[in-house]
């Protein structure tokens, strides 16, 4: 029978919108309800919403207000991030950088650009997920516009050194672009420091409302604009402000990373504990992307002997949510591109399971986890014959 | 992946699983695609299966398509097992989601080839 309480271990999915984000949020739909455009009183008080969530924004990031675009989410992000660039400067040259582990809105902007004659180098990554900087530096020719790495990847955790790679791009005068997703609410980033000239984020990954994303875009960066129409977003993103998802994504923000260091702290806590135990009580099992350099509340696996969308749904039966890095859904699928791109055999790679922790992950989450997937994985290895 | 109560209890009790020693036809198909496999082992006495086993590596459509299909067949005559389609698994399953619909062709696949495996052991042409 399944559970009543949903243990949730899928927060690189999305989150819960915080209660406190919501109840920001409220009034902006019925009472502060006024097109920020209009020239009237409910419009000043919208106006004045979304410029404190854009220095809400700004202030989690170290950029300044003039820095932040809202668009609708991280793909939205990632797409106006790179086809600007692209576009804006075509007449320097048409190269793009990027790794073959990017989020697909990355990855499918590059290769509609292809389509359009611009070239892209994919760099490798190496077994633990990691990009060399000195491989950027190699890849960089006179053509090169445009660089851009993600900050954390969405399955396997491992961070990328984006500070190094962002120095080399400016020593060479890219623009270098870094989706941090993933990041936000989990690492500290301040885009001075780490040298980012654009970054993507996206609400509902740190607690708020989906729909809701922003670009930061370093000032004097040249880049195209992605939608055309009025002239909100000082003329650069159109489309009537998304008021109440604005809001979320100021408050949102500004809880997640207020204390970045303590939620870290709690996250890698109770996830190092899930592993250890998960490692001791299951043999055949491998832990993909780097040890140490990861997210604090990710952790991805591969089991030998069984199929991770089969795991995943005993773990849904009891009330586990969790992903894993192939779904048979087609027959067709391929396993992760990202868990191939750091050596996982196809095999391992359908036998995958990502548990993303987050606030939602309580002790007595990780205790039910360790005492259910230990069963879970011997009766699936026991049906193909791998646990015989 | 909204799954029949059928579904999920031939994926949560899967019947016949395991090895069968004496088995005389034994098949391993898999799929390229996704990756699933399955080995099916069946006892045939007097031109019908006595006995049949499975093993599956595969999603839980994959896994209770194998176990419906060894309920289906168990007691059959080899032509009334030939005769059987993933269509009739996924009937006798209360329906896949037709995204699912292909993993059920790995138990049709499996039933042939260990018929056929069986026919040539005894000297007969393939079906």
């Amino acid at each position: 029978m399944p559970e009543d309480r949903i243990r949730y271990f899928d927060h690189s999915a999305t989150t819960p919108t915080h209660p406190d984000v919501v109840a920001a949020m409220l009034p902006y739909f019925t009472e502060h309800f006024g097109n920020p455009s209009s020239l009237y009183g409910i419009a000043e008080e919208s106006r004045e919403a979304i410029a404190r969530a854009r220095s809400q924004v700004a202030a989690a990031i170290g950029a300044t207000p003039e820095e932040i675009f809202f668009t609708a989410g991280g793909t939205e992000s990632d797409n106006w991030a790179i086809k600007g660039i692209a576009h804006a400067h075509r007449d320097r040259g048409d190269h793009i950088i990027t790794t073959a582990i990017e989020h697909h809105a990355v990855l499918h902007t590059c290769a509609f650009l292809e389509e359009q004659g611009f070239s892209v180098t994919y760099l490798p990554v190496d077994r633990e997920g990691r990009v060399d900087p000195a491989a950027v530096r190699d890849a960089i020719t006179d053509h090169t516009i445009l660089v851009t790495v993600m900050t954390a990847n969405n399955e396997v955790g491992t961070v990328q050194p984006i500070r190094e790679i962002g120095a080399i791009a400016r020593e060479h005068g890219i623009p270098f672009h870094t989706d941090a997703v993933q990041a936000i609410g989990n690492l500290e980033l301040d885009v001075d420091e780490d040298n980012i000239d654009l970054l993507s984020l996206s609400g509902h990954k740190f607690y708020g409302p989906k729909g809701i994303g922003a670009l930061y875009i370093k000032n004097g960066t040249k880049i195209a604009n992605l939608i055309h129409g009025g002239g909100q977003e000082r003329g650069r993103r159109a489309g009537t402000e998304n008021l109440p998802g604005v809001v979320g994504l100021g408050a949102a923000i500004e809880r997640a990373c207020t204390d970045i260091p303590a939620h870290a702290a709690r996250l890698a806590g109770l996830r190092d504990r899930l592993l250890a135990g998960i490692m001791e009580g299951i043999p055949d099992v491998t832990l993909n992307g780097h040890p140490t350099e990861r997210l604090p509340g990710n952790i991805n696996l591969s089991f030998g002997g069984i199929d991770g969308e089969a795991l995943l749904t005993l773990l849904a039966m009891k009330g586990i949510c969790a992903s894993t890095g192939s779904a048979c859904s087609s027959g067709s699928d391929a396993p992760s591109h990202v868990l191939l791109a750091i050596g996982t055999s196809p095999q391992r790679a359908r036998a995958s399971l990502r548990l993303t922790l987050g606030d939602l992950t309580a002790d007595e989450d990780v205790d039910y986890l360790l005492a259910l997937l230990p069963g879970a994985v011997e009766k699936l290895r026991r049906l193909s014959g791998a646990g015989a | 992946m909204q799954f029949t109560e059928k579904v999920m209890d031939h994926f949560e009790n899967p019947r016949n699983v395991g090895v069968l020693e004496d088995a005389n036809a034994v098949a391993e198909v898999g799929s390229k695609e996704c990756g699933d496999t399955t080995t099916l082992y069946l006892k045939i006495r007097d031109n019908r299966i006595v006995d049949v086993r499975f093993r599956t590596l595969g999603c839980a459509a994959a896994i209770a398509s194998s176990s419906m299909a060894t309920e289906l067949i168990k007691g059959k005559t080899l032509e009334e097992a030939w005769a059987l389609t993933n269509t009739d698994v996924v009937e006798a399953l209360g329906g896949l989601p037709e995204p699912k619909i292909h993993c059920s062709v790995l138990a049709e696949g499996a039933i042939r080839e260990a018929i056929n495996n069986y026919r040539r052991s005894q000297g007969l042409d393939p079906w």
